[in-house]
């Protein structure tokens, strides 16, 4: 038992790392308050930037073959890259769902012609892709969306709207779940296209969220005319095409283990700058007790990680272990800064310069609802854990038997 | 990265869940708890003939000379199946204790057999309901005797010796403290049975007169070496809880299935689905933890100190939860006798105590975050 890379990991890892230390800068404490001064444009030019680069080496998709661009290399060398390159000043997060989800799929169910237009230019940065599943009257069920494609010719017809699209208003393709037959049962009347996002007829509009930020849009589709041939699959197999994507967002691994904003290095400082009634915070009894408590829900995740890098490494599925991810590291985040601010008493709803670490955690709390949610909410996943490693019956469904059109609605 | 057990040693824990399956079922660990004798004396001799016992001690003291990631895979299958034996006071707490702090003399008197399985061993150190610290040790070794009273003793009616915690001058904190081996069976012992929680393990209260103790350790090393023994301790007990912990969600599991209510499987329901889940991550948390114990052991990490005070607050939390839930899954028939729901809960209840609670261990590990993370 060890941490330590195999002899070819770490000559990857040291390939990796001069490659890094020559096209980027090392990461420092300054650099995420840099990013977040940014404005969007600037970051999104940037990020381009590098992505190009990065793809140009071969790095964008360590796992691709080498033909449509990637590497051809193992999950644990893009685990090693998304190490070291987490130790560098990169932009990241505009290419994720195009490069994970969306091209994969794209991939998978469409034509030669199609995989050479497309593929390049969106590992190189140059386009980028969303993905619009998810409608006011289907989140959680997502399968019970509403947004119709009607025949028309060689063409289809899309009319309806979709929300929670994520960077839907800088993307320039997106993939799209549409019913094309309401007369069967929810999931046997969907089908998957592509779509460009600068079709006539689609309209983004942003969506404001409760911390002030904007990452995710309403999208709206009146009468989006697109041809057949950016259909991806067989018409009424789109639910089949969409557990393709869906996989593909399960397959991300590494992440859950940190990231998303302060944890116990950082309350452990809040405790010692901040004064209780009877001395410092970290001497507290109840202060310390739940500082062990995050302590050891966040080493749980790093090492539980750290199963799943085993597996990969040994060329192995991971363990079912890899889905706990999002539900502890959301949960704790909101519980954990939710205690900071109540250390900071009658201080602790001040945001912005004037409060402890720059606001830092009421800032991540205002945002942990939303990362409780996105991605499947807490909810679903533990459905999930429940059916698919536990192995528990599937809930009963009232919807089953009957086709979409005859489903009970309400809001 | 290899953050996982080798082949050999799954191998070797894939043998111990056999092994356990066919002889230490349920039923066997229920005679126990009925009463029927203080343990499980024929499970005991095998394991002895299988060298458990042996695992993690060196071979010039007749021990097979593994690891303690070797004792980890034995103590989570001995933790699966409730075993209703003197391991963890005999292997994880007196050999430990010996092997640390013991001259060449004490470890080739007691380790061989300890390996071999003849001898059973313990520690006492609580002196009633309160948490340990030098404050809390009255027992005194003084030229060679001991006198005061250890209550509860885990396994301290059966056990050959015992590791005494006492005070050995007056020095103040923990440099009066020290370590003694006593002879349970010499002159100026006398024993009496007490009741707790967890029936299926046996517990003393054990009263020294003058009873002959020869000292472990240097003087004033006793309590920095108890220290150290309860760190290891806790990670191979977070063994045994993770594999209770599983225990109780199997056996949730298995009922949630076959269990029909309002016309479907109660398992069907989500507030057992989302209930059964958080057990599940629960566990798997509290395994991670373990793993990162077990690997501090195995290299003799700094980092030792955290890790197994990591691994006892996770596995504490997750067993605790798991074997309540488990109860609560099996609705009124978890409350019955006859059921085996009240064996975990009883043993999560033993093992969440024994070397300290939580809170205490919580402690411990902030105060080493703390030096770690000095400002």
């Amino acid at each position: 038992m060890d941490f330590n890379d195999t002899k070819e990991e770490a000559a990857f890892r040291a390939e990796v790392r001069a490659w890094l230390e020559a096209n980027a800068q090392p990461r420092t404490e300054q650099s995420g308050f840099a990013r977040a001064r940014m404005s969007e444009a600037d970051a999104l030019k940037r990020a381009k930037e590098w992505q190009a680069k990065k793809a140009a080496k071969g790095y964008a998709r360590i796992t691709w073959p080498k033909e449509v661009g990637g590497l051809g290399g193992t999950p644990m060398q893009s685990v090693i890259y998304g190490q070291e390159e987490a130790k560098f000043d990169v932009p990241t997060g505009f290419f994720e769902i195009g490069l994970g989800m969306c091209i994969p799929t794209v991939m998978k169910f469409t034509t030669p012609e199609n995989i050479a237009r497309f593929v390049r230019p969106a590992l190189f940065g140059e386009e980028i892709w969303c993905q619009l599943f998810s409608e006011p009257a289907a989140g959680s069920d997502v399968a019970g969306l509403r947004t119709r494609a009607e025949r028309d010719g060689d063409d289809w017809v899309i009319n309806g709207q979709k929300v929670w699209t994520s960077g839907a208003h800088y993307s320039d393709y997106g993939i799209v779940l549409t019913r094309t037959d309401a007369n069967v049962a929810k999931h046997k009347g969907l089908t998957m296209f592509f779509l460009s996002m600068k079709s006539p007829g689609v309209d983004v509009r942003p969506i404001r969220q409760i911390n002030g930020g904007a990452n995710f849009n309403e999208v709206y589709f009146n009468n989006v005319r697109i041809p057949d041939s950016q259909r991806l699959g067989e018409v009424g197999k789109g639910w089949d095409v969409a557990l393709v994507t869906l996989m593909h967002e399960r397959l991300a691994v590494g992440g859950g283990a940190g990231g998303t904003g302060p944890d116990v290095r950082e309350l452990i400082a809040l405790a010692r700058a901040t004064e209780l009634e009877d001395g410092p915070a970290i001497r507290n009894a109840a202060v310390r007790e739940k500082i062990a408590d995050f302590h050891v829900r966040t080493q749980g995740l790093k090492y539980t990680t750290y199963r799943t890098m085993t597996a990969l490494s040994k060329g192995q599925v991971p363990g079912p272990e890899a889905s706990i991810g999002k539900i502890v590291s959301a949960v704790k985040l909101q519980d954990l800064t939710h205690f900071a601010t109540e250390l900071e008493d009658m201080g602790g709803y001040v945001v912005g310069d004037g409060a402890p670490q720059d606001g830092a955690f009421q800032q991540a709390y205002m945002w942990a609802p939303g990362l409780r949610i996105a991605g499947g909410t807490d909810e679903i996943l533990k459905n999930i854990i429940a059916e698919r490693v536990l192995g528990l019956p599937a809930d009963m469904r009232a919807d089953k038997d009957l086709p979409f059109a005859k489903l009970p609605t309400g809001r | 990265m290899n953050f996982d057990f080798s082949d050999d040693q799954k191998l070797l824990k894939d043998q111990a869940q056999k092994f356990l399956a066919e002889h230490c079922p349920p039923k066997a660990v229920r005679r126990i708890l009925d009463g029927e004798d203080t343990y499980d004396r024929a499970l005991w001799k095998r394991i002895g003939e299988m060298g458990w016992t042996a695992t993690a001690i060196p071979e010039e003291y007749g021990g097979l000379g593994l690891g303690p990631l070797e004792l980890c895979v034995i103590a989570e299958e001995l933790g699966r199946a409730v075993a209703p034996v003197p391991f963890s006071s005999t292997v994880y707490l007196a050999a430990e204790a010996i092997m640390l702090a013991g001259s060449g003399e004490q470890k080739k008197k007691y380790l061989s057999k300890i390996a071999s399985g003849e001898l059973i061993g313990t520690l006492a150190a609580a002196e009633g309901p309160q948490p340990l610290s030098p404050r809390a040790i009255h027992a005194t070794l003084k030229g060679g005797k001991l006198d005061g009273t250890k209550t509860p003793v885990i396994d301290g009616e059966i056990a050959d010796i015992a590791i005494v915690v006492a005070r050995t001058s007056d020095e103040p904190g923990e440099r009066g403290i020290g370590l003694a081996i006593v002879d349970l069976k010499g002159a100026g012992v006398s024993r009496k049975a007490v009741k707790t929680l967890d029936p299926t393990r046996n517990h003393a209260a054990i009263t020294f007169k003058g009873a002959a103790a020869e000292a472990l350790g240097a003087p004033g090393t006793g309590y920095a070496n108890l220290m150290r023994v309860l760190d290891r301790a806790a990670v191979f007990m977070a063994f045994e809880q993770v594999g209770g912990a599983d225990a109780s969600l199997a056996m949730a599991r298995q009922y949630a299935i076959e269990r029909y209510a309002f016309g479907r499987q109660i398992g069907s329901f989500q507030a057992i689905k989302h209930k059964l889940a958080d057990v599940y991550v629960n566990n798997q948390i509290a395994r991670s933890n373990a793993y990162f114990g077990a690997w501090a052991l195995s290299t003799n990490a700094p980092e030792t100190p955290e890790a197994a005070a990591g691994a006892r607050v996770s596995a504490c939390e997750a067993y605790h939860v798991a074997a309540k839930e488990n109860i609560q899954t099996h609705g009124g028939m978890g409350f019955t006798w006859e059921l085996d729901c009240q064996l975990h809960y009883r043993r999560a209840k033993l093992l969440g105590l024994a070397i300290g609670a939580p809170r205490v261990w919580k402690e411990k590990l902030v105060a080493h975050l703390e030096k770690k993370n000095a400002a």
